[in-house]
């Protein structure tokens, strides 16, 4: 099955946005496990825990195959590494944009400082505290 | 130290950037509306910004161009809709590689203690218009690292 990268952005953000979800893909990027040790930190029910793994799987961002008894997940990058990429992308973009913007402000002001340092007025009044 | 916050949701067609910058907001909106301030923060460092139009008024037209070091150029212009202040910009947004797909902006300035809170907020036609955008109006080359999974999944785990 292939399906075109935007349309499957929805499904695997829309995987992404549960907390049980995100908690087994955590684990999974530790290695393989059976639904048994998937379900273990969790106080739900395994036929749960398996709704959310139909759920990541349908996203593609796990594989799940049969060895002996067990079925094991495991975790697909593929997915996890287009999303990362398409955000990040668009994230650097801002965030040297902003860093630059930052730079500039900070000069910018630097510069009016200055000037009101040669304020005539200024300079004026400096002189007066002198005389004092 | 200020970090961008970048929000996408699956299936809405926005996108919403807010940063806090340590300056008042008149200085932050005119480094927006000031063509010569603009062109010295838009875009990486490594993407010429060349500025041909910048008419800050209603109705007023702007166009800039994005040229890379192999020397491939991106153009984008629009036309701000009402007086551009620091309460709002309003301005279209296409990308001249997919025309017809305007966005619509709304950047406001708020001002608290000195800093200012700048938010973004660009309605897309569609959630695909949205994901295009992201996907390749604004692409760099950035490589891929655990790191930067990490952080989606510190990001979605926060959100």
């Amino acid at each position: 099955m292939s399906v075109k990268a935007p349309d499957r952005f929805d499904a695997v953000f829309a995987a992404l946005s549960d907390p049980t979800r995100r908690s087994i893909v955590r684990r999974l990027a530790e290695g393989e496990a059976t639904v048994l040790e998937l379900a273990e930190p969790f106080p739900i029910s395994l036929p749960a825990i398996s709704r959310h793994l139909k759920v990541l799987e349908q996203a593609g961002l796990i594989s799940r195959n049969r060895r002996a008894t067990a079925r094991l997940s495991r975790l697909e990058a593929e997915p996890l590494r287009e999303v990362t990429t398409w955000l990040a992308r668009y994230q650097r973009f801002w965030d040297e944009s902003h860093e630059r913007l930052d730079d500039l402000l900070a000069a910018l002001q630097a510069d009016e400082e200055q000037v009101s340092c040669h304020d005539p007025a200024a300079t004026a009044k400096g002189d007066d505290d002198e005389q004092d | 130290m200020s970090k961008t916050e970048i929000t996408a949701e699956p299936g809405i067609p926005m996108i919403i950037i807010t940063r806090e910058f340590d300056a008042p907001r008149d200085l932050v909106f005119r480094a927006h509306t000031d063509p010569d301030l603009l062109a010295q923060w838009l875009g990486p460092r490594d993407l010429a910004l060349t500025i041909e139009r910048y008419e800050v008024r209603n109705g007023g037209a702007w166009r800039y161009v994005n040229t890379d070091a192999e020397g491939n150029t991106y153009g984008f212009h629009g036309v701000f809709h009402g007086d551009p202040s620091p309460d709002a910009i309003v301005q279209t947004f296409e990308f001249e590689g997919a025309p017809g797909h305007v966005c619509l902006q709304s950047a406001t300035f708020a001002e608290r203690g000195g800093k200012t809170l700048m938010r973004t907020v660009s309605a897309f036609q569609s959630v695909e218009d949205r994901d295009a955008m992201v996907a390749s109006g604004m692409e760099r080359g950035v490589h891929d690292s655990g790191e930067r999974l990490a952080e989606l999944l510190a990001r979605l785990q926060a959100s």
